[in-house]
This record gives structure tokens, C-alpha cells and sequence, in this order.
């Protein structure tokens, strides 16, 4: 019932939204993020972080700080909030936060399997785990010899066990079809994540298939630079777009067949709302892509919080903390190896 | 009359008159200047370095290190509280230290605790192994004894097992040995045995059945003793388990999954003397361990003790010292860079303690130059600051929980003192629970000394906070229960029958019009109310008041009052306040013309830093003032409306509390009374007395305290207490609490 989620929306989720609303102002600004670049050594943004809502995380650390302890304590920190909100949360709103972390899952996956392919020890890997995409099991993925085993053994147990449906061979695995087992997971995860919300319906829909139509063509942007020169065929890039978006079908068709960055650049220059981002970049160049899209997002995501009694919200104040986390962690690298010269190439401001 | 002639004056009506001092600081005595103004207490630095973040402050590298500091004395009281050790309450004082030598102490300790934790934790992992290879040892011998059917042609198979095994006795770690023993026959069964988490075993059993295609045994048997777990500390439940399998390929996968699982695999030897050997070995290595373990916990505790007992001492003083740098960063360097520049609050009548003060610290720094004190002028409203004590506390508590009064502005705090009791015992009125409240009031008072120095759980410290109310709210009680003749809601006839339950609506107010308007409804009320106790008239006061209203014109018979009051008042509360506002504001603005070409050059040789902040000049717009004084007169006369109905709650809950007070004591006490048992009697003593303890004294004393709390704070305070000032926050360190907890 588009429209009239004012009457009933408050009676499971108005107590939610006011939490996360209340988490939203806790997100850093601009005046923050300006005293943070200042900084000289990680002791400094410690004490500066102290006076945020990340104090009591970092404040029983001992002086060394390294930079991984401060993206783990604030990461930590985003962790708790979203257990307090999950626990909170009734039907459709726990399993909607729970499909936040389905790509957190698949990505840790990957992690994984990679890692043992590597023969990394399984601890160090559960250490690099992001912890919002854990699950019981997750060690065990070191025993699987190729896809099919995953599945059977581990996978089946989580929520990711339909979108493996697509993947399910017999091969030993290798980087190649793990990164292919990435993207067909992660495009089965989009379009389920995608359904899921057009089934809620009302402004939960309307500003989901926007915040997700533009994820998902980011991911084929991604996927079109990153297969340039691989010997993926066009087919099979073509089947790792996710079957919505703005650029589905006819960008797809244009993405799948471009040969280098200029081409894609072309593609999508048609498409209005890229347009902006890709005026900012030089001929040529990718490096700056990333950040272009980020900036979009963030945009985007901020223009959710203009209206009310939706779950997109949840959606985007887990993602603008994420990018918070990926600007600490930026900064702190750059103070701790001294490049603070470089220290706004990737910092992507909030508000 | 001596103690009276010595209370200052208008103490608690108006708040303390304050001054703007601005302090010049030679760099070398500030520091113990600025604690012996903490100590004192009495003024509230401003802060001067507003635009500069935390770091780029002159004592940035003090605070650092203080936080630093506070950070080993946390990590030393969760390892006091761990270790199940108590603090010395009272903070040793005979000895001073140095912040300096406090430093190196406190990272001393913290290494040495470091290192014992390091040590005592290894300890206790090899111990924890050792404990759990003793209960695989113990239980796996349950297994492998062929007690069952299926276990029987199991053990045919082991039988054969040529068992080649190492020493163990002498290796660090019993987790880094081959699997030998159990797996030596390249055919036949073999197995894995070990200790694993209980609330894992589940998915570890299905997952070693998924692995295996379900070609496995899986034997499980919970562990004797829990384990405890080094990094969190706590008790661990454990199950051991013994997995038979065939093939060198589930074997690689079984361990895989261990691995991923945290089961801590063991060795075991079939042959049962081998077995019974190395469980000597394990006991007796156990044994020895344990002596270890418990002298480096007896070491450790002596340590944490030795910290303990000044733990208390050091943190206060670290937080002091925080405290003086966090205040030390809020004043300016001035030009030379020899003198600190601050500014502050402070009342007028602390002025030579102030004084005194900064003169003690120049002479104990032996300073050469003394500190500069003088006093400002400024344009900011300075902070409030009323002086309370024991008793008057708590009453200015709940009025600035509503909002802190503007710098001299009228403290309704004075009236609140009786007020507030007198319309909770409106409400509360029997003198039979009067009393119980009186007790329980002092009770708290007279254990004041004691509760005052003791951490009271958030319950009693609110109680024990508002013990001067709730003295004050029970001896009302007590008056206003003698007026309606209660007694545990049973009349007594001491002043003769009739009961007084009539409760009249007083108000009162500021302004004159107001005052008009209000006094001609409600005081006519009020006096038609008293009339009607001296004639005995029957006539009905709601009518007279209701029809007021519906036909003012009207002839109302015999209850007449003067036509049209209500008529007059409100045009007059309406219309002069704008034209008043209106020439004041002309007047102040030729004056201003004068006063500043006066001043200007007064001012001109003042710092730049100073706390002058000139407001723009205000725009004075008539029909703003006329629309916002018609909409104060509209809410005027809807608040005075609604606010009769508020006071109607008075009525309302004192009926309600005499009612259910009556229903307990007829159907329980009365009822249990009119049987001739002695237990029925007894329960419905039992019954009774809960019943007055929880719901009448605790609950309806709740209920009565909150509605005199919205009456105060809604219907009496919103009519002429503007409360938006701030209060006087001034730099001390009694009032410096532990921020942590």
C-alpha cells in the first residue's frame, strides 16, 4: 500500500528508525574529518576520535597504535550497533538487516578459499573475516577441494546456499573461477536482495531498487575493467551482470563487447546519471573511478534519510558507516606512513 | 536572631551576583594555580581556544600522557577486580609522588603485570591440555573397551594395530606431536580422539559425517570438569569425543575440520597398559603444574594487592591532573609567550578567596611575578549560580530539571519548598501513611553521615537524594490527613464530624491583567467556595462557573458576580504590552546613541581576546511584537483553562488514594477480621500490610510525586519562569567524578 506507511510503519519499525536515525547523527563531519587530516602520528587521531562516538572503543588501547586496531575497533563499534538492531528487529525488518550482510558472507567466502588455495594458516584468515559476514561454520570452508564440495559441505547451511545454484561444478578451484564464483554469487545475491525489497514494497522499494540498481551497476562497471585482457568471454562476462539496473539490457549488451576503459567510458556516458561521474575522470584513466563512485553513493545513500518510514535507511546508514571506516582507515595509513599529502585521494566525505 | 542576621540576603530568590575576571598567568606558577583553583572551586574558565581542536592545544602532550596514564590504572582495576581483590576505600594519603615518578611506576607495573599474565597464561594452556589429554586418557578407554555391539569387531581391528609411540613426557606441547598412535596400520580403522567445545559439537559431528559420506564412528562423552578458558576467563564445558574412520584421505580431511573447529586432538595408545602408563605421567605432571600455577598466582596477587592498596589515591590524582591540563588548554598564550591569558566566572563574594588562592601559588612556585586578577565587563549573561545546602538542594534540583533560571531571575525553587509538599499531600492526605513516610524520611536523615559517603544503588540514591522532600511531603500528609480526617482511611473524631474534603484551586500569578483575569474566575471561585463553607449554601459552584462562560449576559439569579470580567481582561492583556515595548524600545535607542560614543574609547586599548561580543542592533518591528503578544494572550487563556483541569488531578488522586486505601482496609482487613480464626486473621493482616507498604506507600506516593511535579514544572512554572540560563559550572575538583563507570 504505497503511501500509507505512515499509518502502520511505527508499530514494528518507528522504534528502529529512531535508533538508526540517532546512529546516522553520530556519523563524522566534515569539521571531523578536516582535524583528523591534520593529524600527525595515530596517537593524535586516537585522541581526536576519543571525542567521538568511537571513544570508549579505542580507549583502552595501548599507545602503538597500529592502524588494523583502529579499523577493527571501529568496525567493532558498527558490529554492535547492528546486533543491537537485528535483535530488535521483527519480520521483514530482521531479515532485510540480514541481507545487508550477505555480501559481507560472499565475501568472506572468497576470502577464505582463496587464502587455503594460498595455504595461508586459517586463523589469519579469520582475522582479515569482516565480522558482520561470519557465520558458525565459516572455518570449515578450508576443507573444500572444489565448488561442489563447498556447497555441499559447508554453504548449504547458509543463506547463500540458493545462489549457488548457478556455480555448482566439479572443477578444482582456482583464482579464475573463485573471482567468477564472486560475481555469479554476488549477482544472484543482488537480483534476491533486489525481489526481496520490491516485494516490501512502498518507499522501502522505490528507494532500494535505486540505491540497488546503482550497486549493481557499479558491479558491472567493475567487472568490465577488471575482465579487459583475461580470456573470460564476452558470454560469460555478460552472464555476471545482474539482471536489473539502469544499464540492463542494452548497456549490457554495450559493456560486454568494450575492448578498453575509453570504450566502457562510452557505454556509459549515455546513461545521464553516470555521466557526472565520468566527466570528472581524464581519457584513460581508472584509477579514480572508485572514488567517483563512492562519492555517488554516498550521495545517494545521505538523500535516503529525506524520507521517512522505509527500510532503506538501515541499508544506508550500515554502508556510510562502512565508508567512514574505509576513510579512517585511509587516513590512518596515510598519517602512519607519512604520505599525508595523499591523504584526500580517497577520502570521501559525509556530508 | 543572630543566625538570622547572618544569612545573606535574597540567598536562594535570586542567584548569586557573578563577575567576569580575566587571569594573567606567568607560565611558571600556572600549574598550581589553576589546582588550588580547582580545590577551591569557585570559577569557570572559559574557553579561549574554541577554534583549535584537542590536538593543536599548548598541553596536548600532558593530556596524552594522563590519558595514557588513566588507561594503565583501568587495565590495573580490571585485573584487581579479575583477581577478585577489593580496592582500599579510603585513598592513602601520607605520601606525594611526583606525576612524573607516578609515570614510570604505573608502566613498571603494567610490565610486570603483563609479563605474569604472559606467563601465567602459558601456564595455563599447557595445564589446560594436560587436564584435557588426562579426560581423553580417562574416557577413551570407555570407548575402545568392547562394552558394546558395534564396538566389539572395532576393537578386533585395533587389536592388530602395531602401536609404535614416542616419549611424551618430555615435549613442551602435546598439540605439536605427530598423531602416531592410533593411525600406524595403513588398513583397517583408525581413529581420532579429542576435546571440543560442547556448544560445537553438533556441527562438528555433522560436519565430520558430511566429509566422511558417513563412513565414521563418532563417540562423545561429556568432560568431567570444565576447562578454563585463558583468554576470556571463564569456564568452558567440554565434551570428548573419538572419531573411527577408514582412509588416509579422511583422515587429512578430519584433521582439516578439527583444525577449523578448535579441537584440540590427542594422542592415545589402544593398549591399555601403554595407557595407564601415560596417564601416570600426565597426573603426575599435572600435579606439578599445578604447584607452579598456584605460586604464580600467589605472586601476581601480592602485586595486585600492593597496587590495590593505592590504586584509589593514584587514580583521583591523575584525574586531577587531567583536569588541570584540559583547563590549562583553554587559556591563551599571551604576546611574550611568558604568561598565560584566562578568563573566567566567578561570584563577587569569591573574589578575595580567588585572590588569596592565586597569591598562595605565586609564593609556593616562587614566582618572581605575580598573577594578575582584575575584574571585566561583558555582554553575556553570566552563568547562574545559587548557593543551596542540605535541604534547599533537592528543591532547586527539580526546578532546574525543567530549566536553569536566567542570571537573576526569580527562583521559584523558594516557593517549590512548600509548594511541591503541600499539592503532593493534597493528593497524599492520611496521617496514618503520613507517618509511615515521616519514618522512612528520617530514617534517611538520620543515617545522612554514613549513606552520604557510601555508592548507593540508583534506587536509594534517588530516595536518599530527596530525603528532605520526602520529609517535608510526609509532614504535610500528616497536616492535610488531619484536615480530611483519615487515618489509614478510618475517620477519627477529633475535630468533629465534618471533613474538610473540599479543594480549592489557587493559582498564582505575575502580571495584573493576568492576575485580573485569572482572579475573576478562579478567585471568584475561591471566594465563593470559602462562602459556601461559612453559609452551608447548596448552590452548585460548577454551574455558576460553566454558566459564566456559556451566557456571561445573562441574569444568573442568585449566583451573580460582575457581567463581563473575562470580557475586560483580555483586550487589556493584549494591547498595551506592544505600544509599552514600543516606546521602551525608542527610549533604549536614543539612549544607546550617547552611551556608545561615550564608551568607545574606554574600551579601545582592550585585548582583542576579551569576551566583548556585540550583539547586532535588533530590528524593532511593531507587528512582530503586536502577533506574538496576541499569541501569548491566546495561550494565556487556553493555558488557564487547561491548567484548571490540571489542578482538578488534585482532586482527582486524593480521592483515588482515600478510595483504594478504603477498599484494603474493609475487604481485607475488615473481612479477615470478621472470621474468628487466627491464621485467616493473620493472613489478612499479611495482605494488609503489603498492601499499604507497595501500593499505597510506594506506588501512590510515586503517582501523587509525579502529578506535583507536572503541576509545578507545567502549571506553575511555564506562567512566569522563563528558565534559560545556564548554570554556573565552576572548575573543581570535588566535582570531578569517575567518568568511567
Amino acid at each position: 500500500m504505497y503511501g500509507f506507511e505512515a499509518m502502520t510503519f511505527n508499530i514494528h519499525g518507528g522504534y528502529l528508525e529512531a535508533i538508526v536515525r540517532g546512529y546516522r547523527s553520530g556519523l563524522l563531519t566534515a569539521a571531523d574529518y578536516n582535524n583528523l587530516c591534520q593529524c600527525e602520528t595515530l596517537d593524535d587521531i586516537k585522541m581526536h576520535l576519543s571525542a567521538t562516538e568511537y571513544g570508549t572503543y579505542l580507549q583502552n588501547e595501548p599507545s602503538p597504535l597500529h592502524t588494523t586496531t583502529i579499523v577493527e575497533k571501529c568496525t567493532l563499534k558498527l558490529v554492535d550497533e547492528y546486533k543491537h538492531m537485528l535483535t530488535q528487529a521483527t519480520e521483514p525488518l530482521s531479515t532485510f538487516l540480514e541481507y545487508i550482510t550477505y555480501g559481507h558472507m560472499i565475501d568472506n567466502v572468497v576470502l577464505i578459499v582463496t587464502g587455503t588455495l594460498h595455504e595461508r594458516d586459517v586463523q589469519e584468515l579469520l582475522e582479515k573475516c569482516h565480522p558482520l559476514g561470519m557465520f558458525d561454520s565459516i572455518a570449515t570452508l578450508a576443507v573444500a577441494q572444489n565448488m561442489r564440495e563447498l556447497y555441499r559441505l559447508v554453504l548449504v547451511d547458509t543463506p547463500l546456499a540458493p545462489y549457488f545454484s548457478e556455480c555448482i561444478t566439479s572443477e578444482d578451484l582456482d583464482d579464475m573461477n573463485i573471482e567468477i564464483m564472486r560475481n555469479t554469487l554476488y549477482k544472484a545475491y543482488l537480483e534476491d536482495f533486489y525481489r526481496f525489497c520490491q516485494k516490501l514494497g512502498g518507499a522501502t522499494a522505490e528507494l532500494m531498487s535505486d540505491l540497488l540498481a546503482f550497486e549493481a551497476d557499479r558491479r558491472a562497471v567493475n567487472i568490465t575493467i577488471n575482465s579487459i585482457g583475461t580470456e573470460l568471454t564476452r558470454e560469460d562476462r555478460r552472464k555476471l551482470y545482474s539482471n536489473f539496473g539502469l544499464l540492463y539490457p542494452y548497456g549490457h549488451e554495450e559493456l560486454a563487447i568494450c575492448e578498453d576503459i575509453d570504450q566502457v567510458r562510452g557505454a556509459m556516458e549515455k546513461y545521464p546519471p553516470y555521466q557526472s561521474i565520468f566527466s570528472k575522470l581524464s581519457y584513460g584513466e581508472s584509477q579514480m573511478l572508485d572514488k567517483a563512485f563512492y562519492e555517488e553513493e554516498v550521495k545517494r545513500l545521505c538523500l535516503s534519510f529525506e524520507q521517512q518510514f522505509h527500510y532503506a535507511v538501515f541499508f544506508a546508514y550500515m554502508r556510510l558507516r562502512e565508508q567512514e571506516i574505509r576513510n579512517l582507515m585511509w587516513i590512518s595509513e596515510c598519517v602512519a606512513q607519512n604520505q599525508k599529502s595523499r591523504v584526500h585521494d580517497s577520502v570521501v566525505f559525509i556530508f | 536572631m543572630e543566625y538570622i542576621d547572618r544569612l545573606p540576603s535574597m540567598d536562594l530568590m535570586r542567584s548569586e551576583k557573578m563577575m567576569l575576571a580575566q587571569l594573567i598567568i606567568p607560565v611558571e606558577s600556572a600549574h598550581r594555580a589553576v589546582s588550588y583553583l580547582g580545590q577551591l572551586g569557585l570559577l569557570q574558565f572559559r574557553d579561549l581556544n574554541d577554534d583549535k581542536s584537542p590536538f593543536q592545544r599548548t598541553f596536548v602532550n600532558q593530556v596524552k600522557r594522563c590519558a595514557e596514564m588513566s588507561r594503565k590504572l583501568r587495565f590495573f582495576k580490571d585485573q584487581i577486580h579479575k583477581a577478585g581483590l577489593g580496592l582500599s576505600p579510603h585513598p592513602a594519603s601520607e605520601t606525594d609522588i611526583e606525576l612524573e615518578d607516578l609515570e614510570v611506576g604505573l608502566a613498571e607495573h603494567e610490565h610486570e603485570l603483563i609479563e605474569m599474565n604472559h606467563n601465567s597464561e602459558k601456564l595455563q594452556k599447557t595445564y589446560n591440555e594436560l587436564l584435557e589429554f588426562k579426560m581423553v586418557l580417562q574416557k577413551a578407554g570407555d570407548f575402545l573397551m568392547p562394552d558394546g555391539n558395534h564396538s566389539a569387531d572395532h576393537e578386533t581391528e585395533l587389536d592388530e594395530n602395531v602401536h609404535t609411540n614416542n616419549d611424551y613426557a618430555d615435549s613442551a606441547s602435546l598439540l605439536e606431536q605427530e598423531m602416531q598412535p592410533g593411525m600406524s596400520d595403513q588398513s583397517g580403522v583408525k581413529f581420532v580422539s579429542g576435546v571440543i567445545c560442547k556448544s560445537k559439537a553438533l556441527r562438528f559431528e555433522r560436519m565430520l559425517f558430511r566429509t566422511t559420506r558417513g563412513n565414521m564412528l563418532f563417540n562423545q562423552a561429556p568432560a568431567d570438569d570444565p576447562i578454563v578458558d585463558p583468554a576470556s576467563n571463564e569456564m568452558v564445558e567440554n565434551i570428548v569425543f573419538m572419531v573411527f574412520f577408514s582412509g588416509e584421505q579422511a583422515r587429512k580431511k578430519i584433521h582439516k575440520i578439527c583444525e577449523a573447529f578448535g579441537a584440540n586432538c590427542y594422542p592415545v595408545p589402544e593398549d591399555s597398559i601403554k595407557r595407564r602408563q601415560i596417564t601416570r605421567d600426565v597426573l603426575s605432571r599435572l600435579s606439578e603444574l599445578e604447584t607452579t600455577l598456584e605460586a604464580g598466582l600467589r605472586h601476581r596477587d601480592a602485586a595486585l594487592n600492593s597496587i590495590a592498596f593505592q590504586l584509589t589515591k593514584w587514580m583521583n590524582m591523575v584525574r586531577r591532573e587531567k583536569a588541570i591540563y584540559d583547563t590549562l588548554n583553554m587559556l591563551n598564550f599571551d604576546v611574550t609567550k611568558k604568561c598565560l591569558v584566562g578568563e573566567g566566572w566567578c561570584p563577587i563574594f569569591a573574589k578575595t578567596m580567588i585572590q588569596d588562592a592565586l597569591q598562595r601559588a605565586t609564593f609556593d612556585s616562587s614566582s618572581q611575578v605575580g598573577i594578575i586578577f582584575h575584574v571585566m565587563d561583558s555582554i553575556e549573561s553570566p552563568p547562574t549560580f545559587f548557593r543551596t545546602n542540605h535541604f534547599t538542594n533537592a528543591y532547586q534540583e527539580i526546578v532546574d530539571a525543567y530549566g536553569v533560571a536566567k542570571y537573576q531571575e526569580a527562583n521559584p525553587a523558594v516557593y517549590t519548598v512548600i509548594t511541591f509538599p503541600f499539592l503532593f499531600a493534597v493528593m497524599f492526605g492520611d496521617w496514618g501513611h503520613g507517618i509511615c513516610l515521616l519514618l522512612g524520611a528520617l530514617v534517611l536523615i538520620a543515617r545522612e553521615k554514613r549513606l552520604g559517603s557510601q555508592k548507593l544503588g540508583s534506587f536509594m540514591e534517588m530516595l536518599f537524594g530527596g530525603r528532605y522532600v520526602l520529609l517535608l511531603m510526609s509532614l504535610f500528609s500528616i497536616y492535610c490527613g488531619f484536615i480530611y480526617n483519615e487515618f489509614f482511611s478510618v475517620p477519627f473524631h477529633i475535630f468533629g464530624s465534618s471533613a474538610y474534603k473540599c479543594r480549592d484551586a489557587t493559582c498564582r500569578y505575575q502580571f495584573v491583567p493576568q492576575m485580573i483575569f485569572l482572579n475573576s474566575l478562579f478567585g471568584y471561585l475561591s471566594l465563593l467556595i470559602i462562602i459556601k463553607w461559612c453559609t452551608g449554601s447548596q448552590a452548585d459552584l460548577y454551574h455558576v462557573m460553566i454558566y459564566m462562560f456559556l451566557s456571561p449576559f445573562e441574569d444568573l439569579g442568585e449566583n451573580k458576580l460582575f457581567w463581563g470580567q473575562a470580557v475586560i481582561a483580555v483586550p487589556w492583556m493584549l494591547f498595551p504590552k506592544p505600544f509599552i515595548l514600543k516606546r521602551l524600545h525608542t527610549e533604549r535607542f536614543q539612549g544607546r546613541a550617547y552611551g556608545i560614543l561615550g564608551t568607545s574609547d574606554m574600551y579601545s586599548d582592550e585585548e582583542p581576546d576579551s569576551a566583548r561580543h556585540p550583539h547586532g542592533e535588533e530590528e524593532f518591528n511593531f507587528s512582530e511584537v503586536f502577533v506574538h503578544q496576541m499569541i501569548h494572550s491566546i495561550e494565556f487563556v487556553l493555558g488557564a483553562v487547561s491548567n484548571t483541569a490540571s489542578y482538578l488531578r488534585l482532586w482527582a488522586l486524593s480521592l483515588a488514594h482515600s478510595e483504594l486505601s478504603t477498599v484494603f482496609y474493609e475487604k481485607v482487613l475488615l473481612l479477615a477480621w470478621g472470621y474468628n480464626n487466627f491464621m485467616i486473621r493473620l493472613v489478612g493482616l499479611a495482605v494488609f500490610a503489603f498492601a499499604t507498604a507497595f501500593i499505597l506507600l510506594m506506588m501512590e506516593t510515586l503517582s501523587a510525586f509525579l502529578h506535583a511535579l507536572r503541576l509545578h514544572w507545567v502549571e506553575f512554572q511555564n506562567k512566569f519562569y522563563s528558565g534559560d540560563g545556564y548554570k554556573f559550572k565552576p572548575f573543581s575538583f570535588a566535582s570531578l567524578t569517575d567518568e568511567d563507570e
